[in-house]
């Protein structure tokens, strides 16, 4: 059964991708109605993971896209043609009757066709509008164009992840898209309650590097207090701890081709229960002993511990460090932690939703349970243009012969 | 507590939150602390762990010296209790019956055993949104296992996927506690819903946050590559880990700084700017896949779909790449960054952390932002707002607080109301 939680919300929505597709997924599985506004010229093209993989299965084509499934789930998808009076028309109705404008185009896009925020605020007094873009709206780069991995590496992230005296290693997935879809959920519900308590809708805008840029504090102040820079000679490390310092802290090498073992030790007692496990004449060395030894001597600390794990299995090896009290975790692939792990399925965290072309598919749920007003994850994404005749029939209050003319002239 | 909205009230003015201290939870009070909602973070006497975090201020030690505890708790108000103690825990009881939302970490069962459950909790407000952040969520015994923000991000799924292409060097754990984040950012997102469903209900709920759970569905491809087609991913250095190879995205450019290209271009107009961009610099005749890049400006409409079956695509779409390669090694970083950028090309420059504070457009837009320490008569530049709103504003309302600043201030009133 759909979420009730957010079920007297409305969104007209044209968020895509995944920075502003997630943060409207979130609203719908809370049970906003989150109505995606797609151009029915370009078939929905403009995200483009709408016709790309992975797949199911052999079939390709605009409603085959698994990641468009996966960030788009319990939301209605319908196709209106902005070039056209009759589809502006249209659009004006909607916002009519929503409560919030949400997109992540490129800075000016959405002003361009016509729907600004103070376009908006002549349709819809309270109209809340929430952009998410690279640079924001504002300041010399605000036209610049950006992915997720663009927008780690301007705000500072990519570099934070390295090893030591490497190139920077950056993020394996955009990992701002991700969290810029938390930030621009974050925004609207926020909004959403400044309207409940005075009224008044607002724009909001979300530049993704400063939201990025945030997410470096402790880094950040170091520099603007104290004058040191990260990028400085053996820095970043950020299998490493800095702040707080541990050691040991990283990730060995374990038993089989290319697996791996997280350990952190948070405190000489960690690091004593870890020399008990090891069990070897080397760990009673005194430079050991105390945090400070250990941080000096990391690198012959770190091929020692190394030693150590090569031969173990990681998941028995994480298990038994564990029960000693110490931080450990095999690191997992995906199989493992979606199909092997009690965790992941005792939470409902993959629900199977059915799309009306690719059939059954899991997903990525929600890593949050309400007690009173929980989300639910059933309904695929939508297929291009599938829920015209709920929207602007059902809602707006066409009648079939109206839809099959809008069809006919290309307004849907 | 007064509810009348005023001006540039941020859009969580009015709103009282009581966070008991942690690592782990900290962000979530910053995000709505900046935001206007009145944060109260309580402290065991002693001063939470934090304080004992690096960096410090010029790198001596000290409870309010640490620039770790001021970033993550900015905005908020600090009190102390002694949580072990009975007369502290009443005190705290008479603190939630004046909340709105509790932010707590502890492990299942640590809370019930102080006489702090959920349901005694909601017998002082009826109406408490209480929110818990643990490792595993609140009914799985693992969550009272040790764990670190690098343990859970290598359980969690991110570490799979990020690090270099050489295979023999360790999957890297991305700077900066990026797994306490995103276990917070869900805390927040989840705690705004039950606000709006208490204010249309006038329900209180609990909310139970799983870390483990929130990293991995915080890995794009790397969960949804194996939930749809059972592909597992293989990182890869500075782009995204992938099934099959895909080539190199990050350059170092003649200053020895690197870039990203993220997608290479795609469009026609893009490779008529890079043509174009390489006549300019003289070093057309340098390149003999020239040619490549006009035929690519040509094209009305370049389907990456199709790159497979069209020879003459794949040789135009490699000759983009290669007339980027040559362009950055010949630039400095930030020339690349923005010669690019200017031509259309989604390209970015790969900062350090502190060198965003520096650059004109992040000033432009106020990003850096000074913070008062009136107990130092000085001011420092702290990472300003993620987002701008325009009518309910973001803002660091004062510096973190030190140990025990406000035990007056809260707990006078409370005891002044006791019978």
């Amino acid at each position: 059964m759909a979420s009730k939680a957010l079920s007297h919300l409305r969104i007209c929505d044209f968020t895509g991708q995944l920075a502003g597709a997630g943060a409207t997924k979130f609203l719908a599985a809370f049970g906003a109605q989150v109505i995606r506004i797609e151009d029915p010229v370009r078939q929905g093209r403009w995200d483009i993971l709408r016709g790309l993989p992975p797949f199911v299965d052999e079939r390709r084509g605009i409603d085959q896209g698994g990641a468009f499934n996966n960030h788009n789930v319990e939301k209605l998808g319908v196709t209106l043609n902005l070039r056209k009076e009759r589809g502006r028309q249209l659009l004006r109705q909607l916002i009519e009757v929503s409560d919030v404008v949400s997109e992540n185009f490129a800075a000016g896009v959405l002003e361009r066709m016509g729907f600004g925020y103070e376009a908006l605020r002549t349709i819809k007094g309270d109209i809340i509008y929430v952009s998410n873009c690279g640079f924001g709206h504002h300041g010399p780069y605000s036209e610049f164009k950006t992915w997720g991995p663009i927008v780690q590496a301007v705000s500072g992230l990519t570099f934070s992840s390295a090893l030591a005296g490497r190139e920077p290693a950056g993020w394996g997935y955009s990992y701002m898209d991700h969290t810029g879809g938390y930030f621009m959920a974050i925004a609207i519900l926020m909004a959403l309650r400044h309207r409940n308590r005075t009224g008044e809708g607002q724009a909001i805008d979300l530049s993704c590097t400063d939201a990025g840029a945030t997410l470096n504090g402790p880094a950040l102040l170091d520099y603007t207090v104290n004058g040191r820079p990260l990028r400085r000679d053996g820095m970043p490390d950020s299998n490493r701890s800095q702040h707080p310092a541990m050691a040991p802290h990283g990730i060995y090498p374990s038993k089989g081709e290319d697996e791996w073992i997280a350990i952190a030790c948070r405190s000489d007692a960690d690091w004593q229960s870890l020399a008990a496990e090891i069990g070897e004449p080397w760990v009673g060395e005194q430079h050991f002993r105390e945090l400070a030894g250990r941080l000096r001597e990391q690198d012959a600390l770190d091929v020692r511990i190394g030693e150590w794990t090569a031969s173990q299995e990681r998941f028995a090896l994480a298990l038994r460090l564990r029960a000693a009290g110490i931080p450990a975790a095999a690191v997992a692939k995906p199989g493992e932690r979606i199909d092997d792990d009690s965790n992941t399925e005792d939470w409902g965290l993959w629900p199977e939703v059915k799309h009306s072309a690719m059939g059954t598919v899991r997903a990525d749920g929600l890593p949050v349970h309400h007690s009173e007003s929980d989300w639910s994850v059933e309904r695929g994404g939508p297929c291009l243009g599938e829920h015209n005749q709920q929207v602007f029939g059902g809602l707006l209050g066409l009648d079939a012969r109206e839809l099959e003319a809008l069809r006919a002239e290309g307004v849907i | 507590m007064s509810d009348a909205p005023s001006t540039n009230d941020g859009a969580l003015a009015g709103l009282r939150v009581v966070e008991l201290s942690s690592e782990r939870g900290a962000w979530a009070g910053k995000l709505l602390a900046d935001m206007g909602a009145e944060v109260i973070v309580v402290e065991p006497p002693g001063g939470d762990p934090m304080r004992r975090y690096g960096p410090f201020l010029e790198d001596r030690p000290g409870s309010e010296r640490s620039l770790y505890w001021w970033h993550y708790n900015t905005s908020k108000l600090g009190v102390t209790l002694e949580l072990d103690s009975a007369k502290d825990r009443k005190r705290l009881l008479g603190l939630i019956a004046t909340a709105d939302l509790l932010i707590e970490c502890e492990p299942p069962g640590v809370m019930a055993a102080r006489g702090l459950s959920y349901e005694e909790l909601c017998a002082v407000r009826a109406d408490l949104i209480a929110i818990s952040i643990t490792s595993f969520g609140s009914s799985d015994l693992r969550s009272a296992e040790p764990a670190t923000d690098l343990t859970i991000l290598a359980g969690g799924g991110p570490v799979w996927n990020c690090g270099y292409d050489d295979h023999s060097l360790p999957p890297v754990r991305g700077g900066g506690n990026q797994g306490f984040h995103t276990a917070c950012h869900y805390a927040v997102m989840s705690a705004l819903v039950a606000l709006l469903v208490r204010d249309e209900t006038g329900l209180g709920q609990h909310i139970d946050v799983n870390m483990h759970a929130a990293a991995n569905v915080t890995t794009e491809a790397g969960s949804y590559e194996w939930l749809v087609a059972r592909g597992t991913v293989q990182r890869q250095t500075g782009r995204h880990a992938a099934q099959n190879p895909t080539l190199p995205t990050q350059i170092e450019c003649a200053d020895g700084r690197h870039v990203n290209t993220g997608v290479p271009p795609t469009r026609p107009a893009q490779f008529l700017g890079l043509h174009r961009w390489l006549r300019d610099l003289g070093w057309l005749e340098e390149f003999p896949e020239a040619f490549l890049l006009e035929l690519g400006a040509e094209r009305e409409f370049i389907d990456l779909a199709k790159i497979a079956e069209d020879p003459e695509l794949m040789a135009i779409f490699g000759a983009g790449r290669e007339a980027q390669n040559l362009i950055a090694s010949r630039l400095s970083a930030y020339d690349f960054f923005l010669g690019s950028q200017q031509r259309g090309l989604p390209v970015g420059i790969i900062y350090a952390p502190e060198e965003v504070l520096e650059d004109p457009h992040f000033r432009a837009r106020g990003f850096p932002t000074e913070v008062e320490h009136p107990e130092l008569a000085r001011s420092f530049v702290y990472p300003g707002a993620p987002y701008r709103f325009e009518k309910s504003p973001w803002r660091i309302s004062r510096r973190a607080p030190m140990l025990g600043e406000h035990n007056e201030l809260i707990f006078r009133p409370l005891e002044e109301q006791l019978p």
